[in-house]
């Protein structure tokens, strides 16, 4: 195996289908550790780790809190209620502070699309990008990906609707090119306000109706729609978008009993998917956050890795 | 003693008068003078500027820059920006009104000129806003700013969005015979936007801007401009959709030109792929399509001037997120230099139709008679370049206070070596 070749992970365009296949071996063996009485392991002992959640995300932080305190690092916690920020300090002033208090690694949730690779391309630590603005969240790509190999093996010619606000969401950007990657057939559902026709230069379906879609896909991926952040324009609203798009239990009866049903948290019941279904045998929803830590920790680990050999990790 | 200038043995080139020849201008004073009409028995303190195989120009006009003084020194002045100008082989520059506070009073006006007269080293000519404040709502006493100076109303960085207001500046100004300069851009439908809407836009995850939004507004001022008479220019073109509006009006005669920037001729949407702040602009960078309909709309006349949109910042003001930076980039010293890399160079104009856009055009859209011209008796302001020389765009070679351009550490053929003003050299390449 060659070094993990990248200092930081803004975007999964960066990835090669090794470098991606690389990742989910060894979120695999991490996974296998996780299910030990003793769900800890050395690797980042030493590295600090400071999430730098300008924009809030009580999950995503969790999560990435918990895979380094997994890995042995030590982690810090810096929110925008916390942070400097409420002070008018900049962004690349308050990730340089953190630098000299010797961070190894920077796990950045941000608003702004771009944020990610701004700081990855002036400073010396690793970057991870944990979402920024309507660009990328990669880690969830990665778990996404993760979690349906885990049930429907291979994804290739596997048909994926990706269903709902696309034109706002980082996770549909960075799961389009994760799914790209290993050969699925994606097709993105919603209203041409949130699906513009312009998303089919990513080399997707863009459709305006659900039903036609529903019997033949493999993985029916919900958005969260963001109502209360929507404005008005874009969106007639909630009791519409149900009408047009929800997943009802009489929708699900259009699909294959095999079909799984995705969602990156956190969801609206009753809004584009029903309370059953989330509950349901065909939903992933909590194994996608189950996965979510052991890819995390893959993560962290390929980046602190360095120069270090390619190699899955072994307790 | 008079002072008499003798420029030797150039290439004149004088679009206000179809002339492109080789030949000697004399400057005697502050004026372009015919030397038939010398004076024989007088004496004479003369200089001698040979400048065989140099073109020989009026002075260039710049209908569209910041100088944001008063209000953000530390980003430009009025001196620095002038000198700026002066490098790029500019003899007149348009100062945009909208500095702290913005230029919407007379008095504002005043402190400008004076300003100028102090510290600049071309001529500064001040536009108003049309709007009190620029904030579209109260129109600005268009006919006290006039008496005190100004060559244009604009709210530019702002369009006024009430369309009964605008209608109504349009109607004063016509009555006032100053043209009405307008940033062509309909709010609704850029909130929060920072880059082109399209392709690249979906890919960032950056909030799009479409082209329509100008239009939109380009299509108002055609139609309020056939209702008022008014003189109409719209700014800053950057779609093929508004190229076309204004191919159409001013084909059916009525009195509507526009302007095109250095960097909407060179860059499209694509630069934005690593999210570089450099090239933030407003409007926006485009489609690889609509930057070839602008540069059509040149060639074809359909875009009469030329213009740089010069919009100074500091470094830590660009050095943020996308969506926080500034929008705009400084053009001065360097926007001659690519418009001949784009015209000459490409044989797409000759170097009487490209004068004629840094010259002739914004001379006759602002009514200033002895500018744009080497007419006799017009004012001495006269640039020399040198359609040769090699060069490259260098931090040391810039004088202006700012350095936001993608054009630093480009290299160039041909540029300005010698800019007169009034009959004193401003700026001397050899001399540096
Ligand atoms: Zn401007």
């Amino acid at each position: 195996m060659n070094p993990w070749p990248h200092k930081d992970l803004v975007s999964i365009r960066q990835l090669t289908r090794d470098q991606f296949d690389y990742l989910l071996q060894t979120a695999r063996s991490f996974k296998e550790i996780l299910s030990r009485p003793i769900k800890k392991v050395p690797s980042l002992r030493g590295k600090t780790v400071v999430n730098l959640f300008v924009e809030p995300s009580t999950r995503t932080r969790l999560s990435f809190e918990l895979a380094a305190t997994r890995l042995s690092a030590d982690v810090l916690n810096l929110d925008s209620d916390t942070s400097s920020f409420k002070k008018g300090e900049s962004l690349l002033d308050t990730a340089r502070n953190l630098q000299s208090m010797g961070a190894d690694i920077i796990i950045l949730r941000h608003n702004a699309a771009g944020s990610a690779d701004f700081l990855a391309r002036r400073l010396p630590a690793h970057i991870i990008n944990a979402g920024d603005g309507a660009h990328e969240h990669p880690t969830q790509a990665i778990l996404d990906v993760f979690t349906i190999r885990e049930r429907l093996g291979s994804l290739e010619n596997k048909r994926v609707l990706i269903v709902g606000d696309i034109l706002h969401s980082r996770v549909a950007r960075s799961n389009i090119y994760a799914l790209k990657l290993y050969g699925a057939d994606i097709t993105l559902v919603g209203p041409p306000t949130l699906v513009p026709r312009v998303f089919e230069s990513l080399g997707v379906r863009v459709a305006h109706e659900l039903d036609a879609h529903l019997p033949t896909a493999d993985v029916i991926y919900l958005l969260r729609i963001q109502h209360e952040r929507q404005r008005a324009t874009y969106f007639p609203g909630v009791n519409d978008y149900v009408y047009l798009y929800g997943l009802t239990p009489a929708r699900l009866g259009l699909c294959k009993p095999t079909a799984i049903i995705m969602h990156p948290g956190p969801m609206n019941r009753g809004v584009e998917i029903h309370s059953d279904i989330a509950d349901s045998p065909q939903s992933t929803i909590l194994e996608q956050v189950n996965n979510g830590l052991a890819v995390r920790m893959a993560v962290l680990y390929a980046l602190a890795a360095g120069t270090a050999q390619m190699a899955f990790p072994t307790a | 003693m008079k002072k008499l200038i003798k420029i030797l043995q150039g290439r004149i080139i004088d679009p206000s008068r179809g002339l492109d020849q080789i030949g000697d201008l004399y400057i005697l004073e502050d004026r372009i003078i015919d030397p038939n009409t010398l004076d024989a028995a007088e004496r004479y303190e003369i200089e001698e500027i040979p400048a065989g195989g140099k073109i020989v120009a009026p002075g260039l006009i710049d209908i569209h820059v910041h100088l944001r003084e008063p209000g953000q020194t530390a980003k430009e002045t009025i001196a620095t920006g002038a000198l700026a100008a002066a490098v790029g082989g500019y003899t007149t520059i348009v100062a945009m009104p909208n500095t702290q506070p913005v230029v919407d009073h007379p008095s504002v006006v005043s402190w400008v000129r004076q300003r100028a007269a102090e510290t600049a080293c071309v001529n500064v000519l001040p536009s108003a806003c049309l709007s009190q404040g620029a904030e579209g709502e109260r129109l600005a006493p268009m006919a006290s700013l006039k008496a005190a100076g100004v060559v244009a109303f604009t709210d530019d960085g702002r369009c006024i969005q009430n369309n009964e207001l605008m209608r109504r500046a349009m109607e004063y100004a016509a009555m006032l015979g100053v043209p009405v300069m307008d940033h062509c851009q309909d709010y609704s439908l850029t909130q929060g936007a920072v880059m082109h809407e399209g392709e690249w836009s979906v890919r960032l995850g950056l909030r799009g801007w479409p082209s329509i939004a100008e239009e939109i507004i380009v299509a108002r001022n055609i139609l309020l401009c056939e209702m008022t008479g008014a003189r109409v220019h719209c700014q800053h073109l950057s779609s093929a959709g508004s190229v076309r509006l204004i191919r159409e009006a001013r084909a059916r005669g009525l009195p509507i030109s526009a302007e095109v920037t250095p960097h909407h001729l060179s860059f499209t949407d694509a630069e934005l792929r690593d999210y570089d702040t450099l090239y933030k602009v407003n409007p926006p960078l485009r489609t690889g399509e609509d930057r070839l309909a602008l540069l059509e709309g040149v060639i074809d006349g359909t875009i009469s001037i030329l213009a740089s949109d010069h919009a100074p910042h500091c470094g830590y003001e660009k050095e943020v997120e996308f969506d926080l930076a500034p929008f705009g980039m400084i053009n001065l010293e360097t926007q001659l230099a690519v418009y001949i890399q784009l015209f000459i160079e490409s044989g797409r104009l000759s170097w009487l139709q490209l004068l004629d856009k840094l010259t002739t055009q914004p001379a006759a859209l602002l009514g200033l008679k002895n500018k744009g011209t080497l007419a006799d008796g017009a004012d001495a302001d006269v640039t020399i370049i040198d359609p040769h020389v090699d060069w490259e765009a260098t931090d040391e070679t810039f004088r202006s206070k700012s350095r936001n351009t993608p054009f630093l550490n480009r290299k160039f053929r041909g540029r300005a070596i010698r800019t007169i003003v009034a009959g004193k050299t401003v700026w001397d390449e050899g001399r540096g």
